[in-house]
C-alpha cells in the first residue's frame, strides 16, 4: 500500500516531521503543509534526515510556502511544490491519508 | 451493522490530561467497537504515556479515564500496538503500563495480552497495512 | 473518488479548519464526492452562529455554510463534543435544558457512529488536526 503522510507542523515546534519519517515507507508521499513547510527548507536542521529518506516523494504545499514567505528557491532539493488540487491528486494517487499532526 | 470490514488505526501520539485529544478518540474507538471493523491502535511518542499504571486525578479535579483501556478488551478491540523506541526514550518499560488483556473465546476463554511491543519498523509496517488511519 | 473530511480544530485558532475547506473546495471542482465533513474536539466550534470575525477577514463559519449548501454536504458536529462546548441544535436544547441554540446554519448534531460510518463508506479519510 502506498500512504500519502501529511505534516502540518513546524519540525522545531514538534517533532511530527521526525515521527513521520520513521514511518514512511519506500514508495510513500510526505506533504508538508500549514506550519509543516518549514520543514521543506534547505540548511536547516532537518534538512539532512528529508534527504535522507530514501524512496519517499516529498512534497510542499504553494499556498502555505507564499503565505510564509518561503520562495521555492529556498527550498531543499527533490521537494515538489503542490497546489490544493495537487493535495488532492496526492491523495487519490495514494492508497490512504495517514496524518502526523 | 456492516459488510465491509476494514483495517482501522488509531494513532494515538499525545499524553493524557495536557489535552484532551487522548480521551476524546478513546470515545471513537469505543462506538467504533460496534462496527465490528479490525482495529488496531497504535501509541507512538507521548502516546505510550496514555498506558501508564496508575494514574491517579484525584487532585487535579479531571476525570480519570485510565479504566477505559482495560475495558477495551471486552469490547473486542485488542490489538494496542506500544512503540518500543518510544517507551526506551522515555526511560520506560512493559511493567510500567497497565496490565491490558483480553479473553479469546476461540481459545477456551484464554486471557492474552492486549499490548502488543513493537519497533518502530514492525509498527511501520502494521500502518502500511491498515486501510484508514483516524489521528487525534 | 469518495472523500471523508475530519476537522479537529476550531476556527482561527489553528490553520487545520482553512486548510480541511481549501481541501474539500479542490476536491469538489475536480468532481469528486465528499460524502462527510465531521468536525470533533474543538472542530465542533466551526458549528457555531454566533461568530463575528472582523470583516476584512475570512468568515470561516459562514464559508463551510455557503461550500455546504453549494454541494449539499453533510456537515456533522460530533454531539458529545458539543456538548462539552456548548455547541447547541433544538433538540440538544430541549433535551439539556438550555434555553438558546447555536447551531449554524447547514451543520448538523450527530454522533461518532457517523465518523465512523464515514471512515467505511468513504474511499479516503482525511483528517485535518494540530
Amino acid at each position: 500500500m502506498s500512504t500519502l503522510h501529511t505534516v502540518n507542523k513546524s519540525p522545531f515546534e514538534k517533532n511530527s516531521l521526525a515521527d513521520c519519517l520513521g514511518y514512511a515507507k519506500e514508495g510513500s508521499a510526505v506533504l508538508m503543509y500549514e506550519d509543516g513547510v518549514y520543514g521543506a527548507m534547505k540548511g536547516n536542521a532537518v534538512a539532512e534526515k528529508v534527504a535522507a529518506a530514501s524512496g519517499v516523494k516529498f512534497y510542499a504545499l504553494g499556498p502555505d510556502l507564499k503565505a510564509r514567505g518561503i520562495s521555492e528557491e529556498k527550498l531543499a532539493e527533490g521537494i515538489e511544490v503542490v497546489d490544493y488540487a495537487g493535495f488532492v491528486n496526492l491523495a487519490v494517487e495514494n492508497d490512504k491519508v495517514s496524518a502526523w499532526v | 451493522m456492516s459488510e465491509t470490514i476494514k483495517k482501522f488505526m488509531y494513532l494515538n501520539r499525545r499524553a493524557p490530561y495536557g489535552t484532551i485529544y487522548a480521551w476524546e478518540s478513546l470515545e471513537v474507538v469505543l462506538i467504533g467497537a460496534a462496527f465490528d471493523q479490525d482495529v488496531s491502535l497504535a501509541f507512538i511518542g507521548d502516546g505510550v504515556y496514555q498506558l501508564l499504571e496508575g494514574q491517579d486525578t484525584s487532585e487535579s479535579g479531571m476525570k480519570n479515564f485510565s479504566t477505559t483501556y482495560k475495558a477495551l478488551g471486552d469490547y473486542d478491540v485488542t490489538k494496542l500496538y506500544v512503540e518500543k523506541e518510544s517507551l526506551e526514550e522515555r526511560g520506560l518499560t512493559l511493567d510500567d503500563l497497565m496490565p491490558l488483556t483480553w479473553e479469546d473465546e476461540d481459545d477456551d476463554w484464554a486471557e492474552k495480552d492486549s499490548i502488543r511491543l513493537v519497533s518502530r519498523d514492525e509498527l511501520a509496517d502494521v500502518l502500511d497495512d491498515q486501510d484508514i488511519v483516524y489521528s487525534f | 473518488m469518495k472523500f471523508a473530511i475530519q476537522v479537529n480544530e476550531g476556527p482561527y485558532q489553528h490553520q487545520a479548519t482553512d486548510s480541511a475547506y481549501q481541501f474539500a473546495k479542490a476536491a469538489l471542482d475536480a468532481g469528486h464526492e465528499i460524502m462527510r465533513v465531521f468536525f470533533y474536539h474543538d472542530g465542533v466550534n466551526n458549528g457555531t452562529n454566533l461568530t463575528t470575525p472582523p470583516q476584512d477577514d475570512r468568515n470561516i463559519v459562514n464559508r463551510w455554510s455557503e461550500l455546504g449548501k453549494a454541494h449539499d454536504l453533510d456537515l456533522v458536529v460530533c454531539v458529545a463534543a458539543a456538548q462539552r462546548r456548548g455547541i447547541v441544535d433544538e433538540g440538544e436544547m430541549q433535551r439539556n435544558g438550555k434555553d438558546a441554540q447555536n447551531i449554524a446554519d447547514g451543520f448538523r448534531i450527530s454522533g461518532l457512529g457517523q465518523l465512523i460510518e464515514a471512515g467505511i463508506q468513504s474511499e479516503r479519510l482525511v483528517v485535518f488536526g494540530d
